[in-house]
């Protein structure tokens, strides 16, 4: 059986500071990212929006909290990255924070920590988290959306500092302009404009991946384990996803809930039937566990629990298939309007099925979790 | 003296008790009765009542120093109604005199208290209740028939919602009493439930006499005297601290782990779902409780007792189907009267049938989704066909 720990000091509420983040990274997607606006761009050569993107990592500086400040980041952690990424979840925003900000910068750290074991930190390492955390430039982990904890990595090979190799569906890298490849043990930086990025149209519109496609392309090597480095990087980027899909469902809840209020048939708002109202209860009560489940989440990410694996596992699993549950809802339950290209409820549906896939599905995070609890075939 | 405001007052003040009073030597009902004077009883009451007027978190720290000392504690799972329902109800309605009478025997347990609310004709819609009290001099006579009444057997003092005035509409006829159940005029029988034991009881009214004196609240105020007590119940029923594995969960999950031979990956993949939910339900848990400590409860209450009736049922019908052969067996169907109920108690037979109960229980799982709906939600009332209507001309 696993340990049940007693952990007093683990907080699951939202901090003042954490509050305050929230609001200004809100007022600003409200200013800049209002569902119209989004809706608006998803079908443009170029669907994310790099000048809310700037305003995020310049303005805020919520794209860099977990960076040391000796780097330039904010030197605050994942607890903060997680309120980012449920307030990014509640508007469907179309900027590369998954792809730069928590996948790549997760591996980058995860290096820069190794290299601390070992007495010296990779300089090529902190130059490149230096430009992320200055908002000079953005980044994509090279690996497909889909990978799971504990699954295959991409099979790139490297001949020297050249790579070679494909890899299919990577989150935000369409924009981005350094590429963190894992080839063998070795993690690799690479100029995106040395490598063939191809966007593929997607089934997310608000968070497009793209094909990368590395012909015996010059990568700069850096230091210490890149699968660790890589596994690390998806294990916090489940644990922050399970806040982006808290986000999700929360306006998924509150905009069915808004229209149930105003929306009239046979002479009363249809908010009033019992069938309907107890199908958004439920949802609310899905909704508290798994923003309880997301924040403990976010929390043993921050503080590096013993139980961080477990914790994770546990959020990303729930969250996931709640998100997707409330988006469906949110369809069903704004009727024929929920069906139109013109309302936004399908941007929400196509982010929360593929959130369903993204960094292991509900199934693949279970199977990791039963032998961590004792649960064995 | 003023009131404790840190952990470190009240470890004084427990070391102080413990000083005067040896649990080795003292007898249980003594050591209790000088824990009361000493105002640990519930240190969130106020002075004079078991209290210090102190903040309700630093309870948590008497408790671990008593356990710690070893000292004898009054038995929560035995008097929980009393606790969780008539004393919070007593303390916010009651007078001074009513205070002074009941709340002290029901802390150590030397009185039991039940809970006489649900009607067979009045159970989602309590307010239909029908048994009646009428004024009879510095009386009341009460006739009626009550339902699911557990400790009715071993109860001194039960809650009481009885119809003051039928020609009102239903919610306003309602007066809130504390009865005597030693009372000539009250017969409790048993109520054989699904799992072949009576955990509850019937209780017939005929005649009895309750005093004025044992009103809690104003004649007619009997329905918002009763949400106060159905208040606290759900936040009794959902919001125990629990360990990872605590509950259900743990008990399926060693179910599972004693018999591989019953293994199949669909069945773990099925378990692994409960499991994580369950973990999530403790999390929301902790959550709540940070929130209270933090002085903002929010309204999780209501969500967790939805999930843990929902989780222990689908845990304990995983539990029967996996164990198959065994499954198709059950420990006994005795009739008798437990004096205290475990859910996660006896066999795999009994989880799964006393289960269907927690989605009944303390309001059932469709009045939550309606409470949920409306008051935390905002959405609509269904239209009500009852609510100008005096009680006498309700269609029954």
């Amino acid at each position: 059986m696993s340990p049940a720990p007693d952990r007093p000091e683990q907080d699951l509420l939202y901090s003042d500071v954490e509050e305050e983040l929230r609001a200004s990274v809100r007022a600003l997607l409200a200013a800049r990212a209002d569902s119209a606006r989004v809706l608006g761009r998803v079908e443009d050569e170029q669907p994310l929006d790099l000048d809310l993107w700037r305003a995020l990592a310049v303005d805020l500086g919520a794209t860099s909290l977990p960076i040391p400040e000796a780097l330039g980041g904010q030197g605050a952690g994942l607890r903060e990255t997680a309120v980012v990424a449920e307030e990014l979840g509640r508007s469907v925003a179309p900027v590369p924070f998954l792809g730069s900000a928590v996948l790549a910068t997760g591996a980058l750290l995860h290096l820069l920590g190794q290299g601390a074991e070992r007495g010296g930190p990779d300089a090529q390492a902190e130059a490149a988290l230096t430009r992320l955390a200055e908002g000079a430039a953005t980044a994509a982990l090279v690996i497909p959306l889909s990978t799971y904890p504990g699954g295959p990595l991409p099979a790139v090979s490297a001949d020297g500092d050249a790579l070679t190799g494909t890899v299919r569906s990577v989150a935000d890298a369409a924009v981005a302009d350094l590429l963190v490849v894992l080839a063998g043990d070795v993690l690799f930086l690479v100029e995106a404009a040395a490598a063939r990025v191809t966007p593929v149209v997607s089934l997310d519109l608000t968070r497009p991946v793209a094909d990368v496609v590395l012909d015996a392309t010059p990568g700069v090597r850096l230091s210490g384990s890149g699968e660790a480095a890589v596994r690390a990087a998806v294990l916090v980027g489940a644990g922050i996803l399970a806040s982006e899909q808290v986000g999700i469902a929360e306006w998924c809840l509150s905009t069915t809930v808004a229209y149930l209020k105003e929306r009239y048939q046979f002479g009363r708002p249809v908010g009033s039937f019992q069938s309907l109202k107890h199908r958004l209860a439920d949802l609310w009560q899905e909704l508290v566990l798994a923003r309880a489940a997301a924040r403990a989440a976010a929390d043993a990410l921050a503080t590096g629990a013993e139980d961080l694996e477990i914790t994770v596992l546990v959020a990303q699993s729930l969250c996931a298939a709640v998100a997707l549950h409330a988006a469906e809802e949110a369809v069903q339950l704004h009727g024929g309007i929920g069906m139109t290209w013109e309302h936004p409820v399908h941007l929400y549906l196509k982010r929360a099925k593929a959130d369903e896939i993204a960094l292991g599905t509900p199934g693949r995070h279970r199977a990791a979790l039963a032998p961590l609890v004792g649960l064995t075939a | 003296m003023s009131a404790p405001t840190t952990a470190r007052e009240v470890r004084d003040l427990v070391a102080d008790l413990l000083a005067r009073h040896d649990p080795a030597t003292t007898e249980r009902t003594a050591f209790l009765n000088a824990r009361w004077e000493a105002g640990l009883a519930w240190v969130g009451f106020p002075v004079g009542l078991g209290g210090l007027g102190a903040p309700r978190a630093l309870q948590q720290v008497v408790e671990a120093e008593l356990a710690a000392a070893g000292a004898p504690d009054n038995n929560p799972r035995r008097i929980g109604i009393g606790l969780g329902m008539a004393a919070p109800t007593i303390l916010t309605f009651g007078t001074d005199e009513q205070k002074q009478r009941f709340l002290r025997p029901l802390w150590t347990g030397e009185e039991v208290w039940c809970q006489l609310f649900s009607e067979p004709g009045a159970g989602s819609d309590l307010a239909a209740l029908g048994t009646r009290a009428t004024r009879d001099g510095e009386d009341w006579v009460v006739t009626g028939q009550k339902v699911w009444t557990s400790t009715a057997h071993t109860a001194r003092w039960a809650i009481l919602v009885a119809r003051t005035d039928p020609d009102v509409p239903k919610h306003a006829g309602m007066t809130y009493f504390v009865c005597d159940m030693t009372d000539p005029g009250v017969e409790v029988r048993p109520l054989r439930q699904i799992t072949g034991e009576a955990e509850f009881n019937e209780v017939f009214l005929t005649g009895a006499r309750i005093p004025d004196a044992h009103r809690l609240g104003e004649v007619g105020d009997g329905w918002r005297v009763a949400q106060t007590t159905l208040m606290n119940e759900r936040v009794a029923i959902g919001g125990r601290e629990v360990p990872r594995e605590g509950g259900m969960v743990g008990v399926v999950s060693d179910t599972w782990r004693a018999h591989p031979e019953l293994h199949t990956p669909e069945a773990l993949d099925r378990l692994t779902k409960l499991w994580v939910e369950s973990e999530a339900l403790r999390h929301a848990g902790t959550r709540m409780r940070q929130q209270l400590a933090a002085g903002s409860p929010g309204p999780e209450g209501s969500a967790m007792k939805l999930a843990f009736a929902r989780l222990s049922q689908a845990l304990s019908g995983f539990e029967v189907e996996l164990l198959a052969e065994d499954g198709l067996r059950h420990g006994e169907w005795t009739m008798f009267r437990p004096e205290l109920v475990d859910f996660t108690g006896r066999d795999a037979g009994y989880r799964y049938l006393r289960a269907k109960g927690n989605s009944i229980e303390g309001g059932t799982s469709e009045i939550l989704r309606n409470i949920i709906a409306e008051r935390i939600l905002g959405l609509p009332s269904e239209p009500r066909v009852d609510k100008d209507v005096p009680w006498k001309d309700l269609p029954r």
